[in-house]
């Protein structure tokens, strides 16, 4: 089942980068408001810097700031590693996800290329790969120029404050959402995916309902897994 | 800030490389897995199933946090993919009908 054709062109990361410019405003402004929050809790700038280029991983960065205070002692440290890996669960089958698509590539490409890895550049590489593309270029040229915006986006938020008072009255804290919500679209087939998303969807509302927090994408989602693969069409 | 901007603190330089080097093995703790897992059918339905799983499940809990604004929004999104099969006007349209729902005093 091991996709054989895959390849890597530029051609093919120059359309992955050009895919992701109906979500900059939104990597943007939510990249600034992180280097603000980062700001008011006193990481200096090349912490914030720092911290927003290598780990990448947008939720959980917030989170953890909330946690952090200044200075910083080793239990809080330890929490803020902890709630970091709890929030990229969900990294783990995300990663899995993509094998089938890119286990031909030999690992001295693939690993490196999965430190760009995020929801946003897994969901447009899988949704291309539907539609029959086999080039892997998608992946890591919308994971490059992602990590480039974010990255760059955290500096003006920094030294600036936020430059969107409030996001939300221009709905911008929804662009990521509604780009989910679009691109679930045409992953539905028939009643094989009704079922496993109606078994993701309640998993997910029960454990949020529950626990709160971020769990419920790591326990619907695997639910709604196991639901597809027991199910014969 | 007491300090400088381009000064970093010990503990926070952990701290970063912590989350960092936590982050990344999940990154790739996934795919490698799989790389040393016989693909039988009923592994590969199941991975087959998991990118509408993880979606559903990371837009659920933000629409019941939300409430009827994020809620319309998302079918917003959904539904003028459905017709026009362009992401960039199903994300333009639901940020819009956002912003105009929270400009007449929706939340």
């Amino acid at each position: 089942m091991l996709e054989k054709n895959v390849t890597l062109s530029l051609r093919g990361c120059v359309q992955g980068a050009l895919m992701c410019i109906p979500v900059f405003p939104g990597i943007i402004v939510f990249g600034a408001v992180f280097g603000t929050v980062a700001a008011q809790k006193g990481l200096s700038f090349l912490e914030a810097l720092l911290m927003n280029s290598i780990v990448f991983a947008g939720a959980s960065q917030f989170v953890a700031m909330e946690i952090y205070s200044d200075p910083l002692d080793r239990p809080t440290l330890i929490a803020m590693v902890g709630i970091t890996a709890a929030i990229n669960m969900r990294m783990l089958l995300i990663g899995a996800s993509l094998r089938p698509w890119l286990g031909q590539v030999p690992g001295y490409k693939t690993y490196p290329a999965l430190f760009f890895l995020t929801d946003l550049n897994w969901l447009l590489t899988l949704s291309q790969y539907e539609k029959g593309t086999r080039d892997w270029g998608i992946y890591l040229g919308s994971g490059l120029i992602v990590w480039a915006v974010w990255s760059l986006s955290v500096i003006p938020g920094y030294f600036a404050g936020s430059l969107i008072s409030d996001p939300k009255t221009f709905g911008l804290d929804l662009v990521l959402p509604a780009f989910f919500a679009a691109l679930l679209v045409p992953l539905w087939k028939g009643k094989r995916q009704t079922v496993s998303w109606l078994i993701a969807g309640g998993v997910a509302w029960a454990t949020w309902v529950l626990f709160g927090g971020y769990w419920s994408i790591f326990t619907g989602a695997v639910a709604g897994a196991f639901a597809g693969a027991y199910l014969d069409d | 800030m007491t300090e400088g901007a381009f000064t970093a603190d010990t503990m926070v330089l952990f701290a970063i490389l912590g989350m960092a080097t936590v982050t990344y093995a999940l990154r790739a703790g996934g795919y490698w897995v799989m790389g040393r897992v016989t693909v039988t059918p009923k592994i590969r339905r199941g991975l087959e199933a998991l990118p509408g799983a993880i979606i559903v499940s990371t837009i659920l809990p933000i629409i019941l946090q939300g409430g009827l604004v994020v809620g319309l929004c998302i079918i917003v999104a959904a539904a003028v993919q459905l017709r026009l099969k362009k992401e960039y006007v199903a994300v333009f349209a639901a940020a819009a009908v956002a912003a105009a729902l929270r400009a007449g005093g929706f939340q």
